[in-house]
């Protein structure tokens, strides 16, 4: 028995190390526990990070799968950040411990609901897949569809899962198509044709699944000519520019934040309207640790007049995720039930505190200041403004995405 | 042991469902087909037995477009054998045939169980289940929740209206009709289910001619159509509060 242990624990370890880029990086791990300690969970873990290495060299990784506290990893890489050894925890053992997991059948429900809707409508929403671009209804101009087109276009926009189909990120979307309009950028989308990037369920633990909504996604790219990707989705940005390539799926991409900044002296140009903003600029973990993008984004901020930028107490490097990652957008009550606690709230309060609370004399007042959360993932809206809800201080707290101001202060937005 | 489950596809209601041009079936150009929930739980029961007891699964399922996915996702989920009923068509069938059909067949495989969901939600002439073990003069539960099986019989749980639950004995072979297994579909990963699409092959078994008799004539379907019994009351919520008061006092409820 023991023998079996001590084989399966060498054999993952061998997987990480064929598999992950710089996975035998590993070996180098001293137990400093830095990713411990920067991990939002890592206290409720069993296991966090530097417990899983010891674990698994130990021969125990039975231990480790047998326990389902892996589950509230939500792939923020605070950990990959703080590790001195530069060891892809994120990328390499939190990931792969999590499919060793799901191949075991050691799924939390909820997550192995979005899990199946993924691989029936290629969204984890459960959506139909004929109505992806059902979100550019009556915007007053039409956001062409590839297939339509039939010639090759500038741009092509990856909308991604919540930005076409999530009710509280909808609204983000067609105002980036807007922003995209006014400043007349040759663009076109997949509509149904596109599926999910699957990042976040690659992080989950499902790489088959990913492999497949990938190679998907690849068909349909292939079909077509343009120029760039560009995305409004830090995941499917992730996905396309870090995890696609290992697929062979190779193209451009871009965050729109980054494609913008070619376009500053015709948006400043757009720029007339005073919004009368103080706003905080929240960090999205894959485009900030991730990806290392973090002033392109703030860039366009200190564009929009009358809007005057803070940073919360965790910003850059050390930003907060939003809960929302690792497959945390379908973990909820399980999180919930192991932690009775949920990030985004810890977030909302480092944005009161930041912009501190309206006075009772501003409270229902149109003349105050307004008081933004500024996002830039399709993911966080949703959990930000149900966690405004529950922390004393933040009703008057906004949350918007970043082309909703840009829309706003072009006097264009709806 | 050898347990049997059936399984069909339905359609998926994520879509809208649409009326074909001859207005008496639904337009099948766009739509979704999914597994039958209740066969999926029927599969899932299927798996606990063998895990518990040990025995030989075989799904079966008509040869249609869509089928092969679902039978190799059941052969990773740990079915020993996957059959393509095939001859059958490509249009609807109703479950008279395919009763018919399957008794015809299913002799051959030496079942002691057989598994099949409770209801479909394309069910129009009955379930499949009951006029099944009909034709096979085998005993037939339905609406189970929960089966272990003994010596050449097994104990059933059958779920009752108002909470209630109902332990019966039957005498192997028969038929049950699955309303849920005893815990949910398990999780079987995308890599998995290639690898069985790339190891394992699916066997046909050709079905005799089909006899439709039994089955139910469509003289027309429509879409629900929009009742006047509803009236919306909008204004503030005084003015909400006036005319439900007012409503309430007309049909004598204050």
């Amino acid at each position: 028995m023991e023998t079996k242990t001590i084989d399966s624990s060498t054999q993952f370890l061998h997987q990480l190390f064929e598999v992950v880029p710089d996975g035998e990086r590993i070996n180098l791990c001293l137990q400093c526990g830095a990713c411990s300690g920067a991990c939002p969970f890592g206290y409720i873990m069993v296991y966090p990070p530097h417990l899983m290495i010891t674990a698994i060299r130990a021969g125990m990784i039975d231990d480790v799968l047998a326990c389902d506290t892996a589950w509230m990893c939500v792939s923020c890489y605070a950990c990959t950040q703080a590790c001195p050894a530069k060891i892809p925890v994120t990328a390499g053992l939190t990931t792969h411990v999590k499919e060793e997991m799901l191949l075991a059948g050691n799924v939390p429900t909820e997550l192995q609901d979005a899990l199946e809707k993924a691989q029936r409508y290629f969204n984890p929403l459960g959506e139909s897949p004929r109505r992806r671009a059902e979100w550019t209804a009556d915007l007053g101009f039409e956001v062409p569809l590839m297939a339509k087109l039939q010639r090759p276009v500038d741009v092509l926009w990856f909308v991604g899962d919540y930005g076409s189909y999530h009710p509280s990120s909808r609204h983000a979307t067609r105002s980036l198509a807007r922003v995209l309009h006014a400043l007349g950028i040759d663009f076109a989308i997949l509509g149904p044709e596109e599926v999910s990037d699957g990042d976040s369920l690659r992080l989950a633990g499902e790489i088959g699944l990913f492999e497949m909504l990938a190679e998907k996604n690849a068909a349909a790219f292939s079909k077509y000519e343009f120029g760039q990707i560009i995305t409004g989705d830090p995941h499917a940005f992730n996905a396309i520019k870090n995890e696609y390539p290992r697929l062979d799926i190779t193209y451009p991409i871009h965050h729109y934040t980054q494609f913008l900044l070619d376009y500053l002296e015709p948006l400043e140009q757009l720029l007339k309207t005073e919004l009368h903003a103080q706003v905080v600029y929240h960090d999205p973990c894959y485009l900030g640790r991730a990806n290392g993008i973090y002033d392109a984004p703030r860039q366009l901020l200190d564009l929009i007049p009358g809007l005057e930028r803070q940073e919360m107490t965790h910003a850059f490097e050390n930003s907060l995720c939003c809960g929302g990652g690792g497959g945390g957008m379908w973990l909820d009550g399980f999180r919930w039930e192991k932690s009775k606690a949920r990030i985004s709230e810890w977030r909302v309060r480092e944005a009161v505190s930041a912009l501190g609370q309206e006075t009772a004399e501003e409270l229902g007042s149109e003349n105050g200041h307004r008081r933004v959360l500024v996002v830039a993932c399709p993911y966080e809206p949703s959990r930000f403004e149900d966690a405004a809800k529950a922390i004393p201080g933040a009703s008057g707290l906004e949350i918007k995405e970043i082309a909703e101001l840009l829309a706003a202060a072009m006097g264009i937005e709806e | 042991m050898n347990i049997v489950v059936l399984v069909k596809l339905v359609p998926d209601l994520v879509e809208e469902l649409e009326i074909d041009a001859g207005g008496k079936s639904l337009d099948m150009t766009f739509m979704r087909q999914i597994i039958n929930e209740h066969d999926e739980h029927a599969l899932e029961q299927a798996l606990l037995l063998k895990e518990r007891k040990g025995a030989e699964v075989t799904v079966i399922g008509l040869g249609t477009e869509g089928m092969d996915d679902i039978l190799f996702t059941a052969a990773a989920k740990g079915a020993d054998h996957q059959i393509r009923l095939t001859g059958v068509g490509d249009g609807p069938v109703n479950n008279h045939a395919l009763a018919r059909a399957y008794a015809s067949v299913l002799g051959g495989l030496n079942p002691n169980l057989i598994l099949t969901g409770v209801q479909a939600n394309n069910d129009l002439d009955g379930a499949l289940g009951p006029i099944l073990a009909g034709l096979m003069q085998w005993p037939y539960v339905g609406y189970i929740s929960g089966v272990s099986v003994g010596d050449g019989r097994c104990t059933v749980r059958k779920e009752f209206t108002g909470g209630l639950i109902g332990e019966m004995e039957v005498e192997l072979p028969a038929v049950l009709g699955i309303q849920a297994a005893e815990s949910p579909p398990r999780y079987v990963a995308v890599s998995k289910v290639r690898q069985a699409m790339k190891t394992m092959s699916l066997d046909e078994l050709p079905a005799p001619a089909l006899d439709t008799q039994g089955g139910v004539d469509v003289e027309r379907m429509i879409l629900p159509e929009g009742g006047e019994h509803a009236e919306m009351i909008e204004g503030d919520i005084e003015a909400i509060a006036d005319r439900l008061v007012t409503l309430l006092r007309e049909h004598g409820a204050l």
